[in-house]
């Protein structure tokens, strides 16, 4: 299939971009990396008159500590997660779960910023937000601001992103020596969207756990925390009693939806597996 | 058994050798040249509004909107192709009883599955003609739709012919005789229902077609990537009226076809209408989407079946019924019953057994057409008859090795025919097996597996034995009425630079056809290979033929070009004995050069025979007309079809927490007779093994209760990929045919025929301690952990 036909317009600054879409309104999108638009286009599930490609806009590139933050600029390819220093010295998960988005062709081109603003809930980073505790820096005709990732994802492809809004960048906490991290997903073939995926960051005392934050893609229509689950393990240490806990409460937290390949109760179990095999892990990691 | 034709160590001595294929680099450097790149002056794009219904009966079309947009010439619906193109029917005599509507490429008044043409549009550019199909409005009467093989099946139910009784399309059955009787007398029956999922072939060029009518000389071209240019020119030329010899397709770079590109497609047909009717250049490309639900599909069989055994493990006898669910009507011209048919007929052929029945029922149902995809039937019944003989050995207690050593058809028990009627010329299982059992170090891969089990770890080892359908003769099409050649034919020219032309009717898709060819006559003539150019798939040029189906184009294309070259290589010889006043026996030809035969002393280089004879036949003895373009067919004659086996085995993990499965090794032997270029054949079992593999794990059109294809994208529909796939080992076992002086027998379909069932019985041995089987493939993760009742 063939796009419809569409206007493009190449933003060299924020400014320009917002001011772009201001004047084209709804029939208008940004474009970054492509990787998930375009297809969209070519199948005619969408046809904006307008794409302001936002690539150029040297303001949303490059990744800086900032604060207790790194802050990694909104068009950060996930072929850079692999490749940048600092993402794997302080934000390891997002490095570690980067091989697992897509194939290297759609890394080269795909972009953070795309990734979270599309936030399909079978994405890994935008539930690695979730488990990194990070914030969503966006910009918009009234202004910037900064958004939790708890609060960012709403439902089905929907954000607290308003129209006409940019994400500038993505900041995470700074990784510290009390943090351990696990990635991990079950997909059928290596690149695949995952049946179940899970990435998640603890911050301990010895064995003990203070903090984890479990995040599950794949599994609903967001990118999905697991609090009841998160709570079962705070304050233990990892083992093989306290995971099986940590899996029974899954079941509270997880709601699958109905799908003719994988049923909800089969990928509930397979996400009691998988998080069963990363505790058991992250517990020998300490 | 290996019996070389030719030493190796000869000067151009290319058989058995394995040489790159010369258009490799071609077409690696991206200079290959498909239907897709075609631009033709003043050519226009077509493309097609499909129904979104799988069942429902057209009310009316308003095509108003679409005709005014700017950019598009014409918009054309059922009625308007119909009044230029006669009805095709998908049935052949040969398959008695056999029934299938008559079909026209855009259809009347009624669509009998979702995603089927209904109007067709041509604009200036492909997006332009989709922009015109979003202003086209169908309205609809729905239908009921039979989605399933039990909805086709029930009495009373739902009916996709009008005016027929059932749904059934053809039936079937064998039987030789005193089954019932064996099973009563055996000491051990197994016995199970297999599932057999529909897939498709996922070609990396999709159908591809440019169809130009030129209305002044009354003549067309297309431009098709098909595998099968001279069935097509005699379809176009009868359906659309236009006499043979003004119709030529051209099929020159093709990117895949597997069995998928030599059937009729409404799209294609429609195309060549189109161009009729605007009388410029159309052209249509499927996209990824609009293959999956208008390529054919292939398999949905479920098949019950049992097997007899007396007490010491022996097979006595086989009871199979096949079901198989096509699609609407019966694919045009090969049919869609082909498939049922090598089920039944394939069944157990490997094995020595006497008593054998089988009933074959193929049913319509409203989904896409299916037919002959890559190893037609082979997969089903080596997974049924190979996964009984594993339960057989459980039951026995036997090794699967052993229980196949002792069953397998003696080396030695040539010529034999199977219990369902095949004639076996010579095969060679019991050595097959033997080497099987060396490279895949087979006790050693079960001492492993079991101190794996007890950590917890689970490995399968599967095995499976096979016979596949090559060099076929027309007993497959030609005596059902079919216009298929099962015949080749070849024209070699010698040029006036000592260079070799040869024109001949197999075809390449990427196997590597041209380069065993151009081997072929390299090896006969005495030429270095790079002086041999190979042309195909042009009906204006190159002779008629079979060209690319079944496993034909070394078995039968092959020894076309062998005859030829032989031909060829005596005139040049008979000149060069003129001219050096010798015997044409005391002359030979190596590289190039016409040499002594004894002595290899060079005389003459042919090239110079080449001058002589073009540029001064004056100087040639009086009444001299050097020949030095022959031409030569070939038919197979002797066994209908020359059957080649082989065995596989595989090793893999199942994960019995997820249900995941991994690959570890698969394993080999194979027996195509003479093997031309041992590179190739290896490519063509390592590609016919990852398609097995693929059905075995991961391929399957899945539908909805209402027939709608719920996976048709390549996000959804998973297809193997290199990451997944194992390593595997092959070793060959050459036992050349004597029908043909060149001995070669097919490849391109043994790895296919056998990977699927090595996996379905590798993951049954993994779930032994679990007591769990699987006897449907695709083998998904839900179905390991539906089996292991994991949720
Ligand atoms: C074959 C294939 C396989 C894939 N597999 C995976 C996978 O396994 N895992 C995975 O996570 N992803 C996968 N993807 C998707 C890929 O990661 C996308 O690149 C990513 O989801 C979107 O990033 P992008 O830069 O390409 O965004 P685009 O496609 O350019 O845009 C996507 C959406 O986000 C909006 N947008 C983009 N940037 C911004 C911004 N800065 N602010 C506001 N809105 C913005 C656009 O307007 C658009 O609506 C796959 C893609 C393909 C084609």
């Amino acid at each position: 299939m063939k796009a419809r036909a569409f206007s493009y317009f190449r933003a060299a600054t924020i400014d320009q971009a917002l001011d772009a879409r201001a004047r084209a309104g709804d029939d208008a999108r940004f474009i970054a990396g492509g990787q998930s638009l375009v297809p969209a286009l070519s199948l005619r599930l969408q046809a904006p008159r307008l794409l302001i490609d936002i690539t150029h806009i040297s303001e949303l590139r490059g990744v800086r500590r900032e604060g207790g933050y790194l802050r990694i600029g909104a068009l950060t390819r996930h072929c850079e997660m692999l490749s940048e220093p600092l993402i794997a010295e302080f934000a390891p998960l997002l490095h570690a779960a980067a091989p697992f988005v897509a194939h290297p062709a759609i890394r080269n081109r795909g972009t953070f910023g795309g990734s979270v603003a599309h936030a399909d809930p079978a994405s890994e980073f935008p539930a690695m937000t979730l488990a990194l505790g990070a914030e969503i820096e966006i910009i918009g005709p009234s202004g910037g601001r900064r958004v939790k990732a708890d609060d960012f994802f709403v439902d089905l492809f929907e954000t607290a992103l308003q129209p006409g809004e940019l994400i500038t960048a993505v900041f995470v906490p700074l990784f510290k020596a009390d943090q351990r991290f696990a990635f991990d997903e079950l997909a059928r073939r290596r690149g695949d969207y995952a049946l179940v995926g899970c990435g998640m960051l603890a911050t301990s005392t010895g064995e003990r756990i203070d903090d984890i934050r479990i995040s599950f893609f794949s599994v609903g229509n967001t990118p999905t925390r697991v609090k009841g689950t998160e709570a079962t393990l705070i304050g233990s240490s990892l083992g093989a009693e306290r995971i099986a806990a940590a899996q029974a409460a899954l079941e509270g937290d997880l709601a699958p939806p109905d799908s003719d390949e994988v049923p909800p109760a089969m990928r509930l179990h397979l996400a009691r597996v998988l998080l069963g095999r990363m505790l058991g892990r992250l517990g020998e990691r300490a | 058994m290996s019996a070389p034709l030719t030493s190796l160590d000869r000067p151009n001595s290319y058989i058995g050798r394995s040489v790159p294929r010369p258009n490799a680099k071609r077409l690696l450097a991206g200079r290959g040249r498909y239907v897709s790149d075609l631009r033709l002056p003043r050519m226009l794009h077509a493309a097609f509004l499909r129904s979104p219904h799988a069942h429902a009966k057209i009310i009316s079309i308003d095509v108003a909107q679409a005709r005014a947009l700017e950019g598009v010439h014409l918009v054309a619906i059922g009625a308007d192709l119909a009044k230029i193109c006669t009805p095709w029917t998908g049935t052949l005599d040969h398959f008695k009883g056999m029934t299938s509507a008559p079909q026209l490429p855009l259809p009347l008044d009624r669509v009998v599955w979702a995603g089927q043409a209904v109007v067709a549009v041509v604009a200036e550019s492909r997006a332009i003609a989709e922009d015109a199909l979003e202003l086209i409005e169908i309205d609809y009467e729905d239908l009921p739709v039979v989605a399933d093989i039990d909805s086709a099946r029930e009495a009373g139910g739902p009916l996709i012919n009008p005016g027929s009784g059932n749904n059934v399309c053809f039936r079937s059955q064998l039987d030789n005789g005193s089954v019932d009787d064996a099973f009563a007398h055996a000491a051990h029956v197994v016995e199970e229902e297999f599932c057999f999922g529909r897939h498709t072939a996922v070609t990396l060029e999709p159908r591809a077609i440019v169809a130009e009518y030129d209305p002044a000389a009354g003549a067309l071209t297309v431009h098709h990537a098909t595998q099968t240019p001279y069935q097509f020119q005699d379809l176009y030329s009868r359906h659309y009226g236009i006499p043979e010899a003004r119709v030529r397709v051209i099929a020159t770079d093709i990117g895949g076809s597997f069995g998928m590109k030599l059937h009729v497609y409404h799209e294609d047909m429609a195309v060549v209408g189109l161009s009729i009717l605007l009388g410029r250049p159309v052209k249509y490309v499927a996209d990824r989407m609009e293959s999956f639900v208008s390529d054919i599909h292939a398999r949905d069989h479920r098949v019950r079946a049992r097997m007899a055994l007396d007490a010491e493990g022996e097979i006595l006898a086989m009871d199979v019924l096949d079901l198989t669910a096509i699609g609407a009507f019966s694919t045009y011209p090969r049919t869609s019953v082909v498939e049922g048919n090598q089920v039944i007929r394939l069944m157990g052929a490997p094995y020595r057994f006497k008593n054998y029945r089988a009933t074959l029922e193929v049913i319509f149902q409203n989904k896409v057409q299916t037919s002959q995809y890559r190893a037609v039937g082979h997969p089903i019944a080596c997974a049924v008859t190979e996964r009984l003989v594993d339960m057989a050995a459980v039951k026995l207690g036997l090794d699967p090795l052993a229980i196949r050593a002792q069953n397998l058809i003696a080396d030695d028990a040539y010529p034999q025919t199977s219990p369902t009627g095949y004639r076996f010329e010579a095969l060679s299982h019991q050595a097959c097996l033997k080497r099987l059992h060396e490279i895949m170090d087979y006790d050693a891969l079960r001492a492993e597996q079991a101190e794996l089990r007890k950590s917890g770890v689970y490995h399968g080892i599967g095995i499976a034995a096979f016979v596949e359908i090559t060099n076929p003769s027309p007993a497959f099409y030609g005596v059902g009425g079919a216009r298929i050649s099962s015949q080749d034919g070849a024209i070699l020219s010698l040029t006036p630079s000592g260079e070799v032309r040869c024109l001949i009717s197999v075809t390449e898709q990427g196997q590597g056809t041209e380069a065993i060819i151009s081997q072929i006559v390299a090896d006969q003539l005495g030429l270095a290979q790079e002086h041999v150019k190979v042309i195909t798939g042009d009906t204006e040029v190159t002779p008629h033929g079979g060209a690319t189906w079944a496993c034909r184009g070394a078995g039968i294309g092959g020894e076309t070009a062998l005859q030829a070259a032989r031909a060829l290589r005596r005139n040049i010889l008979e000149i060069a004995a003129l001219i050096l006043q010798e015997q044409p026996s005391a002359l030979d030809i190596i590289d190039g050069e016409v040499v002594d035969a004894g002595t290899r002393n060079q005389r003459m280089p042919i090239s110079e025979i080449a001058r002589i004879a073009y540029f001064r036949s004056d100087t040639l003895p009086p009444g001299t007309q050097a020949q030095l373009t022959v031409s030569h067919h070939f038919a197979p004659q002797g066994y209908p079809f020359a059957f080649t086996n082989g065995i596989q085995g595989c090793s893999l993990e199942v994960d019995v927490e997820t249900g995941f499965i991994k690959m570890l090794k698969h394993f080999i032997v194979e027996d195509c007779g003479r093997v031309i270029n041992p590179m190739l054949v290896d490519e063509q079992l390592r590609g016919g093994i990852v398609q097995g593999l693929g059905a075995a794990l991961f391929e399957e059109c899945r539908y909805s209760e209402t027939g709608q294809l719920v996976n048709g994208s390549l996000a959804d529909y998973l297809v193997p990929m290199p990451m997944e796939m194992p390593d595997i080992v092959i070793a060959h076992v050459e036992t050349p045919t004597a029908d043909t002086e060149l001995g070669a027998k097919g490849c391109g379909e043994a790895g296919t025929a056998a990977a699927s069932a090595c996996v379905l019985n590798a993951v049954n041995d993994a779930l032994t301690p679990f007591n769990a089987t699987i006897n449907s493939i695709p083998i998904t993760p839900a179905k390991v952990l539906k089996a292991l009742k994991r949720f």
